[in-house]
């Protein structure tokens, strides 16, 4: 079987994978649709079938993202990257409506999302990692506040441009590591043109991380670790969805580069980043008093975009560093 | 052909800066006739609401623009005819016209239309007082369907003064049909209106 696998190309290789990641999503998608069929009699029934609800929601993410990431994939190089600038400006777009900005912000606002977003992606596309890696942190982050300088108005200057900056970071940085981590090239470890693997490694643990933590929390119902952010963190549950992370970045280890004492290491640098970035994300909601991004309403499909790939945006950066230190690729 | 490339293009330009989402609190998304009265911020407002309307609401409604802007250059002027097909007023009185006379005909031939009673663009949170048209075109049509609708957040997609908008979720809130009450006073009935207006706000 591992032979056989081998033996294809790295392209035929990948396409196995997704077609093996959607076999096992339809599968348990089926179960959990199938579950819901079960009559309720009691009380217990009841929150029974308002777990399989939120189950269920969740598995409607992970559909949501792995059929990006495929598109990403099968559209190549290119389109892969506009896609994921896609889902950058949409996400930017939520953050920026529930952080209020004054009307001297415009141009910043407008240099953000016209100017440092497409640069900062094309830097990705055309792998010009030396430059994407200190863009925004250095040159963006001291000429925006030149700009809302510029404009003249001095009322919480610091406050705005640490907003539109913090947006920039989550939106902008974070989601451009994802399809730079597509185009990472390891020659020198015979991991020419699998890029996806990375990606999809990445992807998978963060996301496993975060199912596991999330249905231990609705089982065990421990007390909030931090009960101002969030309503149902607690450390237990963290580590459980960590360890759970980590062994299947180890069981992974053979689409990667990574040993796989390297693999456990690399899966649990992603998913901390991932999940602790989740919960900071929490924090920046609590703060702004809404359940949720996106305007008081979910009304479109649109809304709500940023909860769904917060922990990427987080995860990817330090994901992507942390590969890029350790193999110097 | 051309004005229907461009209002498609408008129209995916619109969802990709604001989202356009309409929201139907009071009432249905309904073709029957209406007239739509709106809080008014920013130019956008009436590219706004029309993109939040559902296509077939779209080409039976018919939003009124400002002559003295909307007309000024070629390009103004044919996307306010041919792509929303809307109706002049003129801002400036002049004579002895009656400034409701484009509109009195588009509700006499069948039309709904959008309009904006606070007569000019507000900077304020809430709207200025409403102008008189809405009472006397609501005396004129009593079996027109009066639709209160709240525009949020569109001035921060386009202040005044520039003109490269900036991508913010924007809702248009339609509510509750309000009605002119048999006998009732115009001052009392604007005020109600706006008060309808208001209070969508926090849907």
């Amino acid at each position: 079987m591992l032979s056989f696998l081998r033996s294809l190309t790295p392209s035929q290789q990948v396409g196995a994978l997704f077609v093996s990641v959607f076999g096992l999503l339809a599968i348990i998608s089926i179960a959990a649709f199938l579950l819901t069929f079960r009559t309720r009699s009691d009380a217990r029934d009841e929150s029974r079938h308002e777990e399989l609800r939120n189950f269920r929601r969740l598995l409607g993410t992970s559909w949501f993202m792995v059929t990006v990431f495929w598109a990403a994939w099968a559209a190549g190089d290119l389109m892969g990257t506009l896609l994921f600038a896609l889902i950058a400006f949409l996400a930017l777009r939520e953050f920026i409506t529930l952080s209020p900005t004054r009307r001297a912000d415009h141009r910043s606002l407008v240099l953000a999302f016209f100017v440092v977003l497409p640069v900062q992606f094309w830097l990705a596309a055309t792998r010009h990692f030396d430059l994407f890696t200190v863009f925004i942190p250095v040159y963006v982050f001291l000429a925006l506040p030149v700009a809302s300088a510029l404009g003249g108005d001095t009322q919480r200057f610091l406050e705005r441009n640490a907003k539109l900056q913090w947006g920039i970071v989550v939106c902008i940085y974070g989601m451009s590591h994802v399809p730079a981590l597509l185009l990472l090239d390891f020659s020198q470890r015979n991991f020419t043109g699998k890029g996806a693997f990375l990606v999809f490694f990445m992807v998978f643990v963060i996301q496993t991380c975060m199912v596991v933590q999330h249905l231990l929390t609705r089982r065990l119902r421990r007390p909030p670790s931090i009960p101002g952010v969030s309503s149902s963190f607690n450390w237990p549950c963290w580590a459980a969805g960590m360890a759970a992370g980590s062994l299947l970045g180890g069981a992974l280890s053979f689409i990667t580069p990574f040993t796989l004492g390297q693999a456990v290491g690399m899966a649990a640098i992603a998913c901390a980043a991932g999940s602790l970035g989740h919960l900071v994300m929490k924090a920046l909601k609590r703060d702004r008093g809404v359940p949720a991004w996106g305007p008081r309403a979910a009304v479109t499909g649109a809304n709500g975009l940023l909860d769904r790939v917060d922990a990427l945006c987080f995860g990817a950066p330090i994901f992507f560093h942390s590969v890029r230190w350790y193999f110097g690729a | 052909m051309l004005a229907k490339a461009m209002s498609l293009f408008l129209l995916g330009l619109v969802r990709l800066l604001t989202g356009a989402q309409a929201r139907w609190y009071g009432c249905p998304p309904k073709a029957e006739q209406r007239i739509y009265f709106a809080n008014h911020q920013s130019h956008a407002d009436l590219v706004m609401i029309w993109a939040a309307l559902p296509q077939e609401l779209r080409s039976i409604t018919r939003p009124i623009a400002a002559r003295d802007y909307w007309t000024t250059s070629r390009l103004r002027e044919w996307i306010t005819t041919r792509v929303f097909n809307a109706i002049y007023i003129d801002r400036a009185r002049t004579g002895e016209q009656d400034p409701l006379e484009p509109l009195v005909q588009a509700l006499a031939s069948g039309d709904s239309i959008i309009l904006f009673p606070e007569g000019t663009r507000g900077h304020a949170e809430e709207p200025q007082p409403f102008k008189a048209g809405l009472y006397n075109l609501a005396l004129r049509f009593p079996q027109v369907v009066l639709v209160p609708a709240w525009i949020d957040n569109v001035q921060r997609v386009m202040p005044k003064g520039e003109v490269v908008p900036v991508p913010i979720l924007c809702s248009v809130t339609f509510g509750a049909p309000v009605a002119l009450a048999p006998g009732e006073d115009r001052h009392a009935f604007l005020r109600r209106a706006r008060d309808a207006v208001i209070a969508l706000r926090n849907v």
